[in-house]
């Protein structure tokens, strides 16, 4: 007899690229448990804060409740300090949020995408239990282990312990980083069978939010 | 009102039948500086008057949001007003939280008047002394409430609470019948009116006031609940003093209100280099 588990894994991945004054979030569509699609049209993406969008891919009930929590916490913030959280002040609250059920943990893998306080696009990578750091790009989800490879060769920042210390974000323009996205999840969607359907991109820069959707393979 | 032997707790009736604890918080809320409300078919405002302790100090909030579509104003101890709209921010976001929809505002006033009532039962509590006005919009509609420290509430369609509040009832028992349909803009000019009938003779100026609206507008598109801009306040101040001589007040208005606007804007022309100097600039504005 198998015991019941409160987990499911929907799959699906999700990706975030860092550029000098903008960031890109980029999540596929599809739903799915098992080798069963649930849906091909579920968005995986959630503004949190004009300047911060998070991506999550796993359980997308745990997803959903995340989501929820979050958005009334800065609901909260914002009638304390009056005005909206930074990237960098939710990434921290994420990640408590996420630690605060170490013992039963958010079945969730985010990637908090936006802008810092500079302007500057900012990427934060977590795991389930809220261990957190501030990249210049990442992926999360069933086709991370394909993207992740093909960012680091395409984008890899040099060694932190380089001099003179240089900035975790990427050189690349914001169309150069949208089409980059595209080619990673048309990777993906080609060997991983959780990844594809729909492409949903959001770019996030000083002129606001942007969204576009790119067909995938629906096999 | 006078000190009596019923009067040293909430919980002791007196022999008439009254809780003097509780009458005298509503005094507290008459001392506050006033607090306007009104409502037509699809929007509400709320204007107050800002006092400030001292010419050094900042003014204090009197309005607050609570959620896109609803808003308070407080009339009293802006300490207990604070607390209770922190209450009911906390009430508005559990409730979308559960039922992923706003809270519905005639919900909200009763789970105040509730809460308020609790404190006119305990010996170990004191009523809150503050009245709240507050403006929201629903599926049935925009509404005004009244909550006063006594733990009732009421619906109104114009009300003036605080200091000197009886000048704005006045105007507003003269001109509320037409509250219902009138549009956004005159609602708001009718507060503004208001409020300068409780400064009597004082100049109404955007620094001393502080305006809220919420509505739905004539697309369907909602207008949540937020704080003009000061800037745009003092447009419409200028807007009808300035209309004033024209008389288009002419139906309500007569002679009373001509007086008034002559003098009103005598007293803005008069000294205004001066007057500018030294309340224009609004010391430590948050």
């Amino acid at each position: 007899m198998s015991r019941f588990s409160p987990y499911d894994n929907n799959g699906g991945s999700c990706v975030a690229i860092a550029g000098a004054d903008y960031c890109v979030i980029a999540s596929d569509t599809r739903m799915s448990t098992g080798y069963n699609i649930l849906t091909r049209d579920h968005s995986k993406i959630y503004k949190l804060a004009d300047k911060c969008i998070l991506a999550s891919s796993g359980f997308q009930a745990d997803m959903k409740a995340l989501q929820k929590l979050l958005a009334a916490r800065h609901l909260i913030y914002q009638h304390q300090h009056n005005k909206q959280m930074s990237c960098p002040a939710m990434g921290q609250l994420l990640s408590n949020t996420l630690y605060y059920k170490r013992f039963f943990p958010y079945y969730t893998f985010n990637v908090l995408g936006g802008l810092d306080n500079e302007g500057k696009g900012c990427v934060y990578t977590y795991d389930a239990v809220g261990s957190y750091e501030r990249v210049g790009y990442s992926a999360q989800g069933s086709g991370s282990v394909l993207i992740m490879p093909f960012l680091d060769n395409q984008l890899k920042s040099p060694s932190p312990l380089l001099l003179p210390a240089q900035d975790a974000v990427t050189p690349l323009s914001q169309s150069e980083a949208i089409d980059l996205v595209k080619t990673c999840f048309a990777s993906a969607t080609e060997r991983d069978i959780h990844t594809g359907d729909n492409l949903e991109i959001v770019v996030l820069n000083a002129g606001g939010v942007h969204r576009e959707f790119m067909p995938l393979r629906r096999d | 009102m006078f000190r009596n032997q019923y009067d040293t707790d909430v919980t002791t009736w007196s022999p008439a039948g009254r809780l003097f604890q509780v009458e005298y918080a509503m005094e507290a809320v008459k001392q506050g500086s006033a607090a306007i409300g009104l409502r037509s078919k699809t929007h509400v405002v709320l204007a107050c008057v800002n006092k400030a302790q001292s010419e050094l100090s900042s003014h204090q909030r009197k309005i607050f949001k609570v959620d896109d579509h609803i808003g308070v104003a407080i009339a009293g101890l802006t300490a207990d007003g604070r607390v209770l709209s922190r209450y009911m921010r906390s009430e508005c976001i559990n409730y979308s939280f559960t039922y992923e929809s706003p809270l519905p505002v005639g919900r909200l006033v009763v789970q105040l008047a509730d809460k308020a009532q609790v404190c006119t039962q305990r010996s170990w509590k004191r009523p809150y002394g503050v009245g709240l006005l507050v403006a929201g919009l629903d599926e049935s509609g925009a509404h005004l409430y009244y909550n006063c420290p006594s733990g009732n509430y009421f619906e109104y369609q114009a009300f003036a609470i605080g200091s000197r509040s009886q000048a704005a009832k006045t105007y507003l028992e003269r001109r509320f019948e037409s509250f219902n349909d009138s549009s956004r803009d005159e609602l708001v000019k009718d507060a503004l009116i208001a409020v300068r009938e409780t400064l009597q003779g004082e100049t109404l100026k955007s620094s001393i006031c502080t305006v809220a609206v919420v509505g739905i507008n004539e697309d369907g598109t909602n207008e949540p609940f937020h704080i003009l801009d000061q800037d745009a306040v003092q447009k419409l101040i200028d807007a009808f003093e300035i209309v004033k001589e024209p008389a288009t007040e002419a139906p309500a208005a007569a002679e009373p209100e001509g007086a008034d606007g002559a003098g009103a804007s005598d007293a803005a022309q008069d000294p205004p280099a001066p007057a500018a100097a030294d309340e224009g600039a609004a010391p430590m504005e948050i």
